[in-house]
This record gives C-alpha cells, structure tokens and sequence, in this order.
C-alpha cells in the first residue's frame, strides 16, 4: 500500500458551460517529484488552483484528502495552514522590497501586531541557506535576477513549513543553468522529505526529474506514468498529451492556390525594454497571398509579440531586420500605420485589448475605421448602421440588435464582433491571435468557415494558436516558435502533432 | 395600462440617466414649496443659471477629461489666472474685448496642451501633473494681481457676458420676445431632430419606443423648455452666459455623439489599449481633450471676471472641485469611457439649485457644504448601485 500525501478524487470544475475539469483523479506519494504534464488549456492550472483553494470548496465536485483528511478549503490561506504552497509562473513578490520582507510578507514574525525585523531578518538568511542562496537579505528583489527570485519564492514557501510544494512551469523564463540550480535544489528538498508537484512543459526536464507523471488532456485524466518503470519517454508522453484524433470540426477548403508574397521578414528581432530582453530574435517568414500560416508554439514563446511587433509596434519594441509588403519594405511606426498598410491584428485577449466592452456592438464594429463611414469627421449614422447590420448578419452574431452592449454577449459572439471590426478595415493580410481560445466548438466551427471563406476571397491569414488541432487543422504552412525563435518550418503535409510538440519544447 | 407599463420598464432600463433628471425635479419641487414659490420665481432662475454659467463649462470639459480616465485640478486656478490677465489686457493694455477674448481661449489651449504633453507624452499622473499646475497657477494670480489688487473692469461690452441679457426686440406682455423666439425655435429642433432619428431607427428596425410614449415624451420635453423659457422670458430674457453656456453644450453634445473624433475620445476612455490597437492615436486624443479642457477654463475664467466685472486674487477657488462634483453628480464614471456632456451640466444645475435653494432657506453655509457633499455622495452610491445591477 502506498503512502500518499495527498488524493484529489474525482474532481470536476465547470466555468459557466465549459467542463475545464471532468472527473480529474490525481494521486502524490510523499516525498516524490511528481510532474504534471499537458497542452495548454488541459486543466493543470485550474486542478492546481482548486487544490490551494483558488477555486473554494464548494466550487467544485469531487475530494481533497491531505496527509489523511478531507479536507475543506475556503481560501488561499487555508491550503497554506495545512501545508501546501504554490509557486505560480507570474511571481508573486513586491518588486520594491527586500527579501527578507518577501519571505515574511503575509506572515510576519510579530509579537502583538509589532513586526520583529532583527528576527526576521536571521530567520530569513536560515532560509535563504536552505534554498543554496548566498545573498544579503536587505537586497530588494528587482535587483535580482528571475532565478534568484524563483529561489527567494521557495524560501518563501519553505518558511511557513511547506510539505507539499507546488511549481507552476518554474523554469519556463530560466536559463539553462538556473534552470539546472533549480533542478538540483528540487532533489535537495526531496531528500529532506519535502513532496513536489511540478507543472511543465519542458519534456526532458520531465524525464531527468520525475519520479512519476500525470497527463491531463481535454479536462481529464489520461494516465500516470512512472519513472521506476520506465515509463517516461518522450515518445510516450507526447503520444499521452495529443492522442486526439482530428475530428471533422475543421470545415474542407477548396482552392489551396497561392499568389505572390505579400510579407515577407527577414532576420526580426524585438526587443522589450520594459523586460529588458528580447521577445523576438531573428525571425525569417513570409506570407503568400491567399495562405493560412500557422504559428504553433506554447504561450510566453514570441508570438503575440512577434504579431504585435508586426502591427505597427504598439508596444515600442527596440526593432531590427527588414519587414516587406507585397515586396516593398515598410517601417510602421503606428497600428494606424499597419491598418493602413492592410494589416489587421486580432487579439488574443478580447476582453483586456480587443474590444470596448461597455459599448455597444455597432460602435465596436466601426472603431478601427470610423474614417470610411464619416465626412469631414461626421459620422454618417445610417451608414454606420448600415455597415454593422451587414457584419452582424454575415458574421451570424447572435444579438438582439446592434445596439447591444458587447460585454454581455457571449466569448463566441464578441470573437465574431472582434472579427467584424478587423474585416471592416478590409485587409490584405488578417492575424489572428489565439481566434477561438474559450469558445464553444459550434462557434470555432463558424470562424473556421469564415476563415476560409476570407483565403478563397484572396485575403492572407496568420493564425496564433496553442491549440495543435487547430493549427493541423487550418493551416497551409506552420512555423513553430519557442523562446523568442522560429524554431521549424513545416509544410502541412509533413507536420504532425508530435512534430510540432517537439519543436515547440526544444 | 400599457403605456404604464413601458414607462415603468424605460425608467428600470435608464434608471441613472432619469435618475438625475427625477432628482433635479424633486429639488426644485422641493424648495418651491418650502420658500412659498420663491425658487422658481424667474428672477432666481434666472440668477441661478448666470451662476452656474463659469462652472458648467468647466464641468463639460470635465466630463471629457474624467472619461478618458483623468482629471484636471488646475482649472480654477487657471480659470482665475486667465481671467486676471483678460481683465489685465483690457485695463492696462487697452486691446479691445473682441480680440482679447479669442487671445485669452489660445492662452487656455495652451495651459492645457503643456498639462496633455505632461500626462500623455512623459507619463506623469494627471492628478500630480495638474495639482502642480494648480499651485503654479495659483501663484501666478497672486503675482498678477500683486500690486494693483483686486482690478477692476470698466468695460461695459466685456461685463456683460456675465450680467447682460439678449436683446429684447419687444415686449409681449411683460415677456421677452426675442427669449420666447429663441425657446420656440429650440422646442422645433428638438422635435424635428427626435423625429429623424426615430424614423431612421425603424428604417433600421432598430428597437424604438411605442408611438404612444414617443408623443408623450415630445410633450413632456417641449413642455419643460416651454416653461423655462417662459419663466426667463418674465425676468430679462435669456442672460448672455446662458446662451454661451448652451452653445458649449449643444457643440460638445454634437461633438462627443456624431464625430469621429467624440467617438474615439470614448474608445480611449473605454479600453485604452483596444483603441491603441484600433489605431486611435491615444496620446492626440489626450493632447485635444486636455487642450479643449484648457479652452474651457479660460471661458470660465472670462464669465467669471465679467459676472464680477473684476479680477480678485482669489478668483477660481475650488472651481475644479464644483466642476468634478458636478460632473459626477451627472453620471461620469470614474472607470472611464461613460458619462454624457448634458449629464455633468444637469449635475451642474442640480448643485447650484442646492446652493440657491438654501440660500433662499437661509441654511448657514455649513450646512449647505455638508448637504452638498452627502448629494455628491449619494449620486455616486446611486450610480455604482444600479450599474451593478445591470451587469
């Protein structure tokens, strides 16, 4: 009989309509490493969330048993009182403090509400120690480099005596020799007993530390596999990972007859001052007139900053390396820039920069090219109305009227308005970034067909996505990127998923 | 039955917006009653408006400045400051008022284009970056005024923007004519406009009211201006600041819901990154709305100094936070993106009703601020409470 630390049985978790977690069981023995592994959007991070009590009890279907118990979780606080601390990929530190007021932050060594420092403080460099840290606790943390505050968070969580620590894809922004450090000090806490959950994408990493792994795929359990058995193997995670088969959920295109190129990049790079590192580094593609081309990659590997450096530079990347427009170079310095250079750019997030969510539908869909519907900066309202009412029936947005307020449509609808808005600039070339992430599947079916309708009518796509389906699915030519680099070209009939995973984690 | 119904149901869907005009309603109702009818005698209406005037056109341009999710605290010093140097330009420089009022509008774009670049182009909170200029410009009415004092403006053209009233043209028995005109034609465009846009609604099939409610309203509306047309037109007809005030609403309100450029000031407002990405120029959309913002408080500042037909070194206090209360009062939403240049002067009207209402009650000024600040607060509890509720 095994000793587990802790059983999650039959977790289920729904967001209003999609199943995020169905019937999840998920098993830790105490003192392994054991990694948790699948696409994004299989429900790691939300199993990991309800687990803290991100999600509280109640919110959920299903069983936490830890060290024994059942147990109820209502907050955050409460998984932590028992034992269980979550590194999450966004660190969670004051940037402005010192480490040892992070270490402590939440749960200050105090005496009736007066902080102790001095104390604090030597507690702090006990723990610094423990995490192999050489470093003066009165540093404040931005000074630090990203590996050293990964480490300053597992002091953190070691401080409030962990049993059970939990890294959500701790090594994702590290170096290979942080990562390495990370690594070895995983296998330290092992030894002193200490339980790990790891949450990556990062296949070798995976089989040089686990002692077992789980995949989740689509919401659910696909199996557990285990390293005594020699059961971890690239081959058989990544077969685990995708195994899905493509249904018939991508509609057929008729014509795959391609024109000229109509972009074409060559050796871009961008670099993101407020990061201080490079989010793109030399990039070389192109676009061929009526062509859907594919950008597969896990998220944080350069995409929407390479569509966005593309885009006219919102952000204010320090560019390099040439951009061509049917040809003829081109500097956008604007996104009004790139709409009128025939570029349209479709968030990936639609809520936080897509569309305007208190206006109404109408609004939304003229915004990025109120020029065309106005004379002398009046805005012709019959012709407005006139436009949105043909966006809404042609999209199929299933809406009342125009007048709809976009923020209580659903994720599916606003997609089509965010779409219409993007067509009405009537471009040549159309990004779409991540275009049916949280959708149900009737309404991806929908813009897949839109989709082809816009390449038979010669228009160009580049499509983002994380979902490999999708990518298999749509495309005519799939780049793969990772950590900033397009790592492979694949024309669509040599691509495959497990092609692509494996690009996608060099 | 039915038409009781709609009402009851339009009222629930635009409870803020009637909310406002519900309120300003039972306050004038209110005080009319408890003063024996004083407060709505066209003399205090009258005077109630031209005191309105200098903090109504701030509101507007405060409403734009609070919509695209900033503030501007130097308009009341600013507003003093350039008042002072209009009332300087007129006594000691001798330039006639015709040119020293387009030149006092240019100095106001300016303070408020340098106030633009400080918040969009290097990045400073507007709430420091305009709490700055409040102080300088605070110091510099001093500065101005430091020698001579209070000036005083001799100027009878330049006084009465802020006392004179429109030519009468005739009596009518005892009533303005030109007023009366002047309402009549406002009562055609509003029934004229409210047709065209209900006719191409249907053209659209757009949800429009019943017929019933959409004649019910017209009334309602015409009957309003009808009376306070009336009741201006009994006193000295419409005041010069009141024409000046509806010509900055009714270009504002065309500006902010027909143009191009009123649209993307909302899209900023509303999501300023989306609008970045629509290709809305964010940093030009600050620098015209700080600039108009800047306009507007030199046009306060010229009511005011005309309305008081002099410069005095306290000239513009507080005037930014009437204006802020005034527009938060009228629906602004703190969050941006929301809020209706009507909306802030129906809230502008609202507060100086409270102050004249009081007045006339003889409430000591203690209690009026506190009143004053308790509706403030309790406009804004109302507006968070309903949009809730709508989401």
């Amino acid at each position: 009989m095994s000793d587990y630390i802790l059983e999650m049985n039959g977790i289920s978790k729904e967001f209003t309509g999609v199943k995020a977690l169905a019937d999840v069981n998920f098993k830790v023995e105490r003192g392994e490493i054991h990694c948790l592994i699948g696409e994004n959007g299989a429900g790691k991070s939300t199993l990991m969330k309800v687990l803290s009590g991100v999600y509280p009890h109640g919110a959920y279907k299903g069983d936490i048993v830890f060290e024994g118990a059942v147990q109820q979780f209502h907050r955050i606080s409460d998984s932590v009182k028992a034992g269980i601390a979550i590194i999450y990929q966004e660190l969670a530190l004051f940037p402005d403090l010192t480490v040892y007021e992070n270490i402590y932050a939440g749960n200050e060594v105090s005496r009736g509400g007066i902080v102790n420092w001095n104390r604090t403080i030597v507690q702090a460099k006990q723990m610094l120690q423990k995490v192999k840290l050489d470093l003066n606790p009165e540093t404040l943390i931005k000074d630090l480099g990203v590996g050293k505050q990964q480490l300053v968070e597992i002091a953190k969580a070691l401080s409030k005596n962990v049993k059970l620590l939990i890294l959500d894809e701790p090594t994702a922004a590290l170096n290979e020799n942080d990562s390495e450090n990370l690594l070895e000090l995983l296998r330290e806490l092992k030894s002193q007993g200490i339980t790990c959950i790891m949450i990556s994408h990062k296949l070798k990493e995976v089989i040089s530390i686990a002692d077992k792994a789980t995949v989740l795929r689509d919401g659910k359990t696909i199996c557990t596999l285990d390293a005594a058995k020699g059961e971890l193997a690239e081959n058989v995670i990544i077969k685990n990972m995708v195994g899905r088969e493509i249904d018939d959920i991508y509609p057929k295109r008729l014509k795959r007859k391609f024109g000229d190129r109509i972009l074409e990049v060559r050796d871009w790079s961008a670099y993101d001052a407020e990061l201080g590192r490079q989010v793109a580094k030399g990039i070389d593609l192109h676009v061929k007139q009526g062509e859907i081309v594919g950008i597969a990659g896990l998220m944080g590997s350069g995409r929407t900053e390479l569509a966005r450096s593309l885009f006219g530079n919102p952000k204010s990347y320090r560019l390099s390396g040439e951009m061509r427009l049917h040809g003829a170079p081109v500097q956008l310095r604007h996104p009004s820039e790139a709409i009128r250079a025939g570029i349209a750019y479709v968030t990936e997030d639609r809520k936080g920069d897509g569309l305007f969510l208190i206006q109404d539908i109408k609004n939304n869909i003229t915004a990025a090219n109120l020029g065309n519907i106005s004379s002398r900066g009046v805005i012709n309202d019959n012709e407005e109305i006139r436009v949105a009412n043909q966006y809404k029936s042609s999209l199929n947005v299933k809406a009342p009227s125009i007048e709809q307020i976009v923020g209580n449509l659903s994720g599916g609808n606003q997609q089509k308005v965010s779409l219409g808005k993007w067509l009405f600039v009537s471009p040549k070339l159309l990004i779409l970034d991540e275009p049916t992430r949280g959708i149900d599947v009737g309404a991806k079916f929908e813009i897949y067909t839109i989709m082809n309708k816009l390449i038979e009518e010669g228009m160009s796509i580049i499509m983002i996505s994380s979902e490999l389906g999708e990518v298999l699915g749509m495309s005519d030519r799939v780049y793969v990127m990772a950590e900033g680099r397009i790592t492979g070209e694949l024309p669509i009939e040599e691509a495959d998923q497990e092609k692509i995973m494996h690009l996608a984690t060099l | 039955m039915n038409l009781y119904k709609e009402t009851k149901s339009l009222v629930k869907v635009n409870i803020r917006e009637y909310g406002m005009y519900i309120a300003l309603f039972v306050i004038m109702l209110v005080f009319t009653i408890m003063t024996d009818g004083l407060f709505i005698s066209s003399r205090n209406i009258s005077n109630l408006l031209d005191a309105t005037g200098y903090i109504a056109v701030l509101a507007v341009g405060m409403t734009l400045v609070i919509v695209i999710r900033h503030i501007d605290l130097s308009v009341g010093f600013a507003a003093g400051f350039l008042g002072a140097i209009a009332a300087i330009l007129l006594t000691q420089a001798g330039i006639p008022v015709l040119l020293t009022i387009p030149i006092i509008l240019v100095l106001g774009i300016v303070v408020g284009l340098f106030n633009g670049v400080l918040v969009a182009s290097i990045g400073i909170p507007s709430f420091v970056a305009s709490l700055a200029g409040m102080l300088i410009f605070r110091g510099a009415l001093l500065r101005v005024t430091e020698k001579t004092g209070t000036i005083n403006v001799k100027n009878e053209q330049f006084n009465a923007i802020g006392n004179g009233y429109i030519p009468e043209l005739a009596n009518v028995g005892g009533l303005n004519l030109l007023s009366l005109i002047l309402g009549a034609a406002f009562i055609v465009l509003y029934i004229a406009g409210e047709i065209s846009k209900r006719r191409n609604k249907l053209k659209y099939g757009l949800e429009v009211v019943t017929n019933q409610m959409f004649v019910l309203k017209l009334v309602f509306v015409s009957a309003i201006i009808a009376y306070i047309t009336w009741i201006i037109a009994g006193y000295n007809g419409f005041s010069w600041t009141v024409i000046i005030m509806l010509l900055v609403v009714v270009i504002y309100h065309f500006l902010t819901t027909k143009t191009v450029l009123g649209r993307n000031i909302y899209a900023v407002g509303s999501n300023p990154e989306a609008a970045h990405l629509s290709g809305i120029n964010v940093k030009k959309i600050t620098y015209i709305v700080f600039g108009s913002m800047g306009m507007l408080s030199a046009l306060s500042g010229i009511l005011y100094t005309s309305r008081l037909q002099s410069a005095t070194t306290t000239a513009g206090t507080l005037f930014e936070l009437d204006a802020i209360a005034a527009a938060y009062v009228g629906g602004v939403s703190a969050a941006g993106g929301v809020g209706k240049v009507t909306g802030s002067i129906i809230g502008a009207i609202v507060m100086a009703s409270l102050s004249s209402g009081m007045n006339l009650l003889g409430v000591g000024i203690s209690y009026q601020y506190m009143i004053r600040g308790g509706v403030l607060a309790a406009a804004v509890i109302f507006d968070v409470m309903t949009r809730k509720k709508r989401s």
